[in-house]
């Protein structure tokens, strides 16, 4: 009895040290990569190629998901709008909620699955193919010609991707809204206009993409150069990086919208 | 793929990227109306300001000229609610302008309202309006009307 409680105990406290020990190393990788960036902005031929990588390549995913996910908006908010016989305020509620929640998000989750999983594969297999070793072996070190370049490339690409998303998202709502069901044009822009705010929603927004820009990108290259070099550990390398991250922007995006929005 | 090509995509990826952030600048938000660079301030004062809230449109015959800035309890009279707000710099209106706090429709946001005076001199910046009208509360409406019924004399029960 007492020895079950104790094993329970201690399985517990590992996980939660090894967690622990886990974030101490993550946090002393980024501090390095941040130290190693010279190269990745010295020679940004290698970041750029990387920005083709995982921001081109996402291009469409997002600019789908967005045009969707703003259609859907504007069917579902004039159901309900219409109920209070303010159809006209479907550009703010459409444009609000893209521009503070669903945008930075929905775009942050995609990114993660689509691009950051693919930076933890790809880093997590040069390290199992050793070729992360023979650089080393070079004196070229992997850290600053393989991550950072990844990296600042995820940071970049990630607040023009939720950028594109909230405008294909109002633009979206625009055609179901205005097009198909018949919302007044002029209201549906003017209201829009009247109630978001350049600084107070549209910058915020953009705030809050780059903070899910730093936290997926710095998931994804850590659990690549982290993983274990086999073909399992990568593909638990790459399971782990989606889970995370996922949770890591949903658990930012609460800390973030109390810090910014909390009702003058 | 060759580097010339990656360049491109990216590049065009960028100003793709860009060309959303000033969709969402101009067309969703409003730094293409009032912007704080050409604007002047004035203030008001309001015995009760009912629900209106910063950044609330300041409204002229219906246009919106400018928005509220600040709001705070008068620091000399208790009683009193200073209004700040930022007035489009295009506009002037005279020192004998009426600021009212209106609501847009029955359940719309509250805005200030401007009517225009007749006297030749214009309002300056930091400039405060003297004549004012407060929001009307639904409440005190409903209970001024409730009182005065019920001082009335008991009207005769209808006849069965």
């Amino acid at each position: 009895m007492l020895d079950g409680v104790a094993r329970v105990l201690r399985m517990l406290g590992g996980n939660v040290v090894d967690r622990i020990w886990r974030l101490g190393y993550a946090s002393r990788f980024l501090f390095s990569v941040f130290m190693l960036s010279g190269t990745a902005f010295g020679r940004f031929q290698l970041t750029i190629r990387e920005i083709y990588f995982s921001g081109v390549l996402s291009l469409v995913i997002i600019a789908v998901s967005g045009l969707f996910v703003g259609m859907v908006l504007g069917l579902q908010g004039y159901d309900t709008l219409q109920r209070y016989g303010s159809s006209e305020a479907l550009g703010v509620l459409v444009s609000l909620s893209l521009v503070r929640e669903l945008g930075p998000v929905v775009a942050g989750l995609l990114f993660a699955s689509r691009a950051g999983s693919a930076m933890t594969a790809e880093i997590g297999l040069m390290k199992t193919t050793e070729q992360l070793s023979a650089m080393e072996m070079m004196a070229v070190n992997p850290v600053a010609r393989v991550v950072a370049p990844r990296f600042w490339a995820g940071v970049i690409s990630m607040p023009l991707l939720a950028a594109l998303f909230s405008a294909l998202g109002v633009f979206g709502g625009y055609l179901v809204g205005v097009v198909l069901i018949g919302v007044d044009n002029g209201a549906f822009w003017s209201q829009m206009q009247a109630a978001v705010d350049f600084r107070e929603d549209v910058l915020n927004g953009v705030i809050k993409s780059v903070v899910f820009g730093v936290a997926v990108s710095w998931i994804a290259v850590f659990e690549g150069f982290d993983a274990v070099p086999t073909a399992e550990g990568v593909s638990g390398a790459t399971t782990r990086t989606v889970v995370t991250s996922s949770l890591a922007i949903l658990a930012l995006d609460f800390v973030l919208t109390a810090f910014m929005f909390r009702g003058v | 793929m060759n580097r010339a090509v990656i360049d491109l995509w990216v590049g065009i990826f960028v100003a793709i990227g860009l060309g959303a952030l000033v969709f969402l600048a101009f067309k969703v938000g409003n730094l293409g109306s009032v912007s704080s660079s050409d604007s002047y301030e004035l203030s008001a004062k309001f015995d009760n300001i009912g629900g209106l809230k910063i950044r609330a449109p300041v409204k002229c015959a219906g246009v919106v000229i400018g928005r509220v800035s600040d709001i705070k309890l008068d620091p000399e009279d208790n009683r009193l609610a200073v209004v700040t707000m930022k007035v489009d710099s295009r506009y002037k209106f005279p020192r004998d302008t009426f600021a009212t706090i209106n609501t847009s429709g029955l359940l719309g946001e509250q805005y200030l309202g401007f009517d225009v005076g007749g006297e030749p001199d214009l309002l300056k910046a930091g400039d405060t309006i003297k004549k004012t009208q407060s929001a009307v509360v639904l409440e005190k409406l409903i209970s001024q009307f409730m009182f005065s019924k019920a001082s009335e004399a008991p009207t005769p029960a209808p006849a069965k």
